[in-house]
Protein backbone atom coordinates (compact mmCIF):
# COMPACT_ATOMS: atom_id res chain seq x y z
CA UNK A 1 0.00 0.00 0.00
CA UNK A 2 1.30 3.63 -0.81
CA UNK A 3 0.22 6.99 -0.15
CA UNK A 4 1.79 10.13 -0.94
CA UNK A 5 1.57 13.40 0.32
CA UNK A 6 2.73 17.20 0.00
CA UNK A 7 3.57 19.69 2.22
CA UNK A 8 4.06 23.39 1.64
CA UNK A 9 6.69 25.06 4.21
CA UNK A 10 4.75 28.05 6.35
CA UNK A 11 1.40 26.25 6.14
CA UNK A 12 0.89 25.61 10.07
CA UNK A 13 -2.91 25.38 9.53
CA UNK A 14 -2.59 21.89 7.21
CA UNK A 15 0.70 20.42 9.53
CA UNK A 16 -0.78 16.98 10.17
CA UNK A 17 -3.26 16.35 7.98
CA UNK A 18 -0.65 13.57 6.36
CA UNK A 19 -0.27 12.01 9.77
CA UNK A 20 -3.70 12.01 10.75
CA UNK A 21 -4.78 9.96 7.20
CA UNK A 22 -1.78 7.60 8.39
CA UNK A 23 -3.30 7.29 11.29
CA UNK A 24 -6.50 6.53 10.12
CA UNK A 25 -4.97 3.50 7.71
CA UNK A 26 -3.03 2.06 10.50
CA UNK A 27 -6.44 1.77 12.45
CA UNK A 28 -7.89 0.34 9.16
CA UNK A 29 -5.62 -2.42 9.28
CA UNK A 30 -5.76 -3.22 12.77
CA UNK A 31 -2.30 -1.93 13.90
CA UNK A 32 -1.65 -1.95 17.68
CA UNK A 33 -2.67 1.49 19.52
CA UNK A 34 1.09 1.89 20.86
CA UNK A 35 2.85 1.08 17.31
CA UNK A 36 0.76 3.54 15.81
CA UNK A 37 1.19 6.50 18.34
CA UNK A 38 4.86 5.95 17.66
CA UNK A 39 4.58 5.93 14.00
CA UNK A 40 2.33 8.73 13.52
CA UNK A 41 4.07 10.95 16.92
CA UNK A 42 7.39 10.69 14.68
CA UNK A 43 6.15 11.44 11.00
CA UNK A 44 3.80 14.44 12.74
CA UNK A 45 7.60 16.36 13.86
CA UNK A 46 8.56 15.18 10.81
CA UNK A 47 5.87 17.31 9.05
CA UNK A 48 5.86 19.80 11.45
CA UNK A 49 9.44 20.66 11.05
CA UNK A 50 9.25 21.01 6.86
CA UNK A 51 6.35 23.65 7.97
CA UNK A 52 8.78 25.19 9.97
CA UNK A 53 12.06 25.06 8.65
CA UNK A 54 11.58 24.61 4.82
CA UNK A 55 10.10 25.62 1.88
CA UNK A 56 8.24 22.75 0.30
CA UNK A 57 8.30 18.69 0.81
CA UNK A 58 6.60 15.13 -0.06
CA UNK A 59 5.63 12.78 2.42
CA UNK A 60 6.04 9.30 0.28
CA UNK A 61 4.63 5.93 2.68
CA UNK A 62 4.86 2.46 2.13
CA UNK A 63 3.34 -0.18 4.01
CA UNK A 64 3.54 -3.47 3.61
CA UNK A 65 2.50 -6.81 6.07
CA UNK A 66 5.40 -6.44 8.07
CA UNK A 67 6.85 -2.65 8.55
CA UNK A 68 6.04 0.92 6.95
CA UNK A 69 8.42 2.86 6.15
CA UNK A 70 8.10 6.62 5.30
CA UNK A 71 10.03 9.27 3.53
CA UNK A 72 10.06 12.55 4.04
CA UNK A 73 11.95 14.87 1.37
CA UNK A 74 12.44 18.94 1.57
CA UNK A 75 13.35 21.45 -0.56
CA UNK A 76 15.31 23.57 2.01
CA UNK A 77 17.65 25.02 3.90
CA UNK A 78 19.28 21.81 5.19
CA UNK A 79 20.79 21.16 8.43
CA UNK A 80 24.23 21.87 8.33
CA UNK A 81 25.62 19.71 11.68
CA UNK A 82 22.62 16.66 12.24
CA UNK A 83 24.95 16.29 15.43
CA UNK A 84 24.26 19.00 16.90
CA UNK A 85 20.18 19.22 15.46
CA UNK A 86 19.57 16.16 17.15
CA UNK A 87 20.76 17.04 20.37
CA UNK A 88 17.42 17.81 22.44
CA UNK A 89 16.74 21.60 22.93
CA UNK A 90 19.02 22.73 19.72
CA UNK A 91 16.38 24.54 17.44
CA UNK A 92 16.89 27.50 15.43
CA UNK A 93 13.12 28.12 15.28
CA UNK A 94 12.12 31.78 15.00
CA UNK A 95 9.66 33.63 16.90
CA UNK A 96 6.58 33.11 14.35
CA UNK A 97 7.13 29.25 14.49
CA UNK A 98 7.16 29.49 18.71
CA UNK A 99 4.21 31.10 18.48
CA UNK A 100 2.52 27.71 16.50
CA UNK A 101 3.76 25.72 19.96
CA UNK A 102 6.74 24.60 18.30
CA UNK A 103 10.78 25.07 18.79
CA UNK A 104 11.52 23.11 22.09
CA UNK A 105 14.17 21.08 20.15
CA UNK A 106 12.55 18.21 20.61
CA UNK A 107 11.33 16.95 17.51
CA UNK A 108 14.19 15.03 15.87
CA UNK A 109 14.80 13.18 19.31
CA UNK A 110 11.26 12.63 19.22
CA UNK A 111 11.54 10.92 16.23
CA UNK A 112 14.21 9.12 16.61
CA UNK A 113 12.38 7.43 20.07
CA UNK A 114 9.79 6.40 18.47
CA UNK A 115 10.77 5.10 15.23
CA UNK A 116 12.34 1.86 14.97
CA UNK A 117 14.53 2.95 12.46
CA UNK A 118 15.71 6.33 11.18
CA UNK A 119 17.73 8.08 8.96
CA UNK A 120 18.49 11.70 8.33
CA UNK A 121 20.74 13.53 5.13
CA UNK A 122 20.62 16.67 4.41
CA UNK A 123 22.11 19.10 2.28
CA UNK A 124 22.77 22.42 2.94
CA UNK A 125 21.19 24.63 0.82
CA UNK A 126 19.41 21.81 -1.16
CA UNK A 127 16.88 19.99 1.27
CA UNK A 128 16.54 17.33 3.86
CA UNK A 129 15.69 13.36 3.81
CA UNK A 130 13.95 11.87 6.70
CA UNK A 131 13.18 7.92 6.91
CA UNK A 132 11.37 6.49 9.57
CA UNK A 133 10.56 2.81 9.81
CA UNK A 134 8.55 0.88 12.13
CA UNK A 135 7.80 -2.81 12.79
CA UNK A 136 4.05 -3.26 12.78
CA UNK A 137 4.49 -6.62 14.92
CA UNK B 1 -11.80 12.82 37.26
CA UNK B 2 -14.12 13.36 35.09
CA UNK B 3 -14.39 15.81 32.56
CA UNK B 4 -17.16 17.61 33.95
CA UNK B 5 -15.55 17.88 37.22
CA UNK B 6 -12.55 19.13 35.99
CA UNK B 7 -14.48 21.78 33.68
CA UNK B 8 -16.80 22.85 37.18
CA UNK B 9 -13.32 23.50 39.32
CA UNK B 10 -12.25 25.82 36.65
CA UNK B 11 -15.36 27.24 35.56
CA UNK B 12 -14.80 25.84 32.09
CA UNK B 13 -16.81 25.71 29.30
CA UNK B 14 -16.86 22.30 27.89
CA UNK B 15 -16.78 21.48 23.47
CA UNK B 16 -15.47 18.99 21.21
CA UNK B 17 -16.47 15.46 22.63
CA UNK B 18 -18.91 16.04 25.13
CA UNK B 19 -19.72 12.66 25.72
CA UNK B 20 -15.85 11.43 27.35
CA UNK B 21 -16.39 9.02 30.23
CA UNK B 22 -12.79 8.63 30.85
CA UNK B 23 -11.45 8.85 34.31
CA UNK B 24 -8.26 11.59 34.56
CA UNK B 25 -5.26 11.57 37.20
CA UNK B 26 -2.55 13.32 35.82
CA UNK B 27 -2.02 16.98 33.89
CA UNK B 28 0.75 18.41 31.76
CA UNK B 29 0.84 22.29 31.25
CA UNK B 30 2.72 23.15 28.29
CA UNK B 31 2.81 25.53 25.13
CA UNK B 32 5.63 23.38 23.29
CA UNK B 33 4.18 20.63 21.40
CA UNK B 34 7.08 18.31 21.07
CA UNK B 35 7.44 18.72 24.77
CA UNK B 36 3.99 17.02 24.58
CA UNK B 37 5.01 14.27 22.12
CA UNK B 38 7.50 13.08 24.34
CA UNK B 39 5.40 11.93 27.31
CA UNK B 40 4.20 8.57 27.19
CA UNK B 41 0.71 8.21 29.78
CA UNK B 42 -2.40 7.22 29.69
CA UNK B 43 -5.50 9.59 30.26
CA UNK B 44 -3.20 12.74 30.73
CA UNK B 45 -4.70 15.94 30.49
CA UNK B 46 -2.92 18.23 28.55
CA UNK B 47 -3.31 22.19 29.81
CA UNK B 48 -1.96 25.19 27.65
CA UNK B 49 -1.95 28.47 26.37
CA UNK B 50 -1.60 27.39 22.59
CA UNK B 51 -5.27 27.21 20.92
CA UNK B 52 -4.65 26.57 17.22
CA UNK B 53 -4.83 23.36 15.31
CA UNK B 54 -1.69 22.31 16.43
CA UNK B 55 -2.77 21.50 19.81
CA UNK B 56 -5.50 19.60 18.62
CA UNK B 57 -3.42 17.42 16.10
CA UNK B 58 -0.72 17.34 19.00
CA UNK B 59 -3.52 15.19 21.36
CA UNK B 60 -4.44 13.30 18.03
CA UNK B 61 -1.06 11.92 17.68
CA UNK B 62 -0.44 11.39 21.21
CA UNK B 63 -3.60 9.47 22.24
CA UNK B 64 -4.64 12.37 24.91
CA UNK B 65 -8.39 12.97 24.86
CA UNK B 66 -8.76 16.26 27.34
CA UNK B 67 -7.41 19.60 26.80
CA UNK B 68 -7.69 22.69 28.66
CA UNK B 69 -7.32 25.93 27.14
CA UNK B 70 -6.15 28.67 29.64
CA UNK B 71 -6.56 32.28 29.79
CA UNK B 72 -9.50 32.68 27.98
CA UNK B 73 -8.11 30.92 24.59
CA UNK B 74 -11.43 29.90 22.67
CA UNK B 75 -11.61 26.82 20.26
CA UNK B 76 -11.91 28.23 16.96
CA UNK B 77 -14.94 26.33 15.12
CA UNK B 78 -12.54 24.03 13.07
CA UNK B 79 -10.61 23.02 16.09
CA UNK B 80 -13.48 21.82 17.79
CA UNK B 81 -14.44 19.95 14.13
CA UNK B 82 -11.11 18.27 14.33
CA UNK B 83 -11.75 17.58 18.70
CA UNK B 84 -15.00 15.59 17.86
CA UNK B 85 -13.61 13.48 15.26
CA UNK B 86 -11.63 12.40 17.16
CA UNK B 87 -12.71 12.09 20.53
CA UNK B 88 -10.95 14.92 22.13
CA UNK B 89 -12.44 17.12 24.78
CA UNK B 90 -11.67 20.68 24.83
CA UNK B 91 -12.48 22.44 27.96
CA UNK B 92 -12.18 26.09 27.93
CA UNK B 93 -11.20 28.40 31.24
CA UNK B 94 -10.64 32.18 31.48
CA UNK B 95 -8.25 31.00 34.77
CA UNK B 96 -4.13 31.05 33.68
CA UNK B 97 -2.51 28.04 33.51
CA UNK B 98 -0.75 29.02 37.03
CA UNK B 99 -4.15 29.14 39.17
CA UNK B 100 -5.91 25.78 36.63
CA UNK B 101 -3.14 24.17 37.34
CA UNK B 102 -3.45 25.00 41.26
CA UNK B 103 -6.76 24.27 41.63
CA UNK B 104 -5.96 20.35 39.65
CA UNK B 105 -3.03 20.18 42.12
CA UNK B 106 -5.41 20.67 45.55
CA UNK B 107 -7.90 17.99 43.98
CA UNK B 108 -5.26 15.62 43.75
CA UNK B 109 -5.09 15.40 39.89
CA UNK B 110 -0.90 14.43 39.71
CA UNK B 111 1.95 16.08 38.11
CA UNK B 112 4.16 13.29 35.61
CA UNK B 113 7.68 14.41 36.22
N1 LIG C 1 13.58 19.64 7.58
C1 LIG C 1 14.47 20.50 8.11
N2 LIG C 1 15.09 21.43 7.33
C2 LIG C 1 15.98 22.30 7.87
N3 LIG C 1 16.34 22.29 9.15
C3 LIG C 1 15.78 21.40 9.97
C4 LIG C 1 14.82 20.45 9.51
N4 LIG C 1 14.46 19.66 10.54
C5 LIG C 1 15.14 20.10 11.61
N5 LIG C 1 15.95 21.15 11.28
C6 LIG C 1 16.89 21.86 12.18
O1 LIG C 1 17.13 21.06 13.32
C7 LIG C 1 16.72 21.78 14.50
C8 LIG C 1 16.19 20.78 15.52
O2 LIG C 1 14.98 20.18 15.02
P1 LIG C 1 13.93 19.61 16.05
O3 LIG C 1 12.76 19.11 15.30
O4 LIG C 1 14.62 18.67 16.99
O5 LIG C 1 13.52 20.89 16.91
P2 LIG C 1 12.62 22.14 16.48
O6 LIG C 1 11.88 21.81 15.23
O7 LIG C 1 13.46 23.34 16.45
O8 LIG C 1 11.63 22.24 17.71
P3 LIG C 1 10.49 21.15 18.09
O9 LIG C 1 10.57 20.05 17.10
O10 LIG C 1 10.81 20.71 19.47
O11 LIG C 1 9.22 21.89 18.02
C9 LIG C 1 15.73 22.80 14.00
O12 LIG C 1 15.59 23.90 14.88
C10 LIG C 1 16.33 23.19 12.68
O13 LIG C 1 17.42 24.07 12.85
MG1 LIG D 1 10.78 20.04 15.10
Amino acid sequence: MKLEFAISGGDFSRAGIASSEVKKMLKKINVEPKIIKRVVVALYEAEVNVCAHAYKGNIFVEIDGTKIKIDIIDKGPGIENIDEAMKEGYSTASDAVREMGFGAGMGLSNMKKNADEMSLESKVDEGTKVTIINYLK
Amino acid sequence: MTIEKISQLINGNISGCTTNRDEYKVCFASDLMSDVLRIDTDNLILLTGLSNMQSIRTAEMADITCIILARNKKAAPEMVELAAENNITIIESAYSMFHIAGILFQNNIKPLF
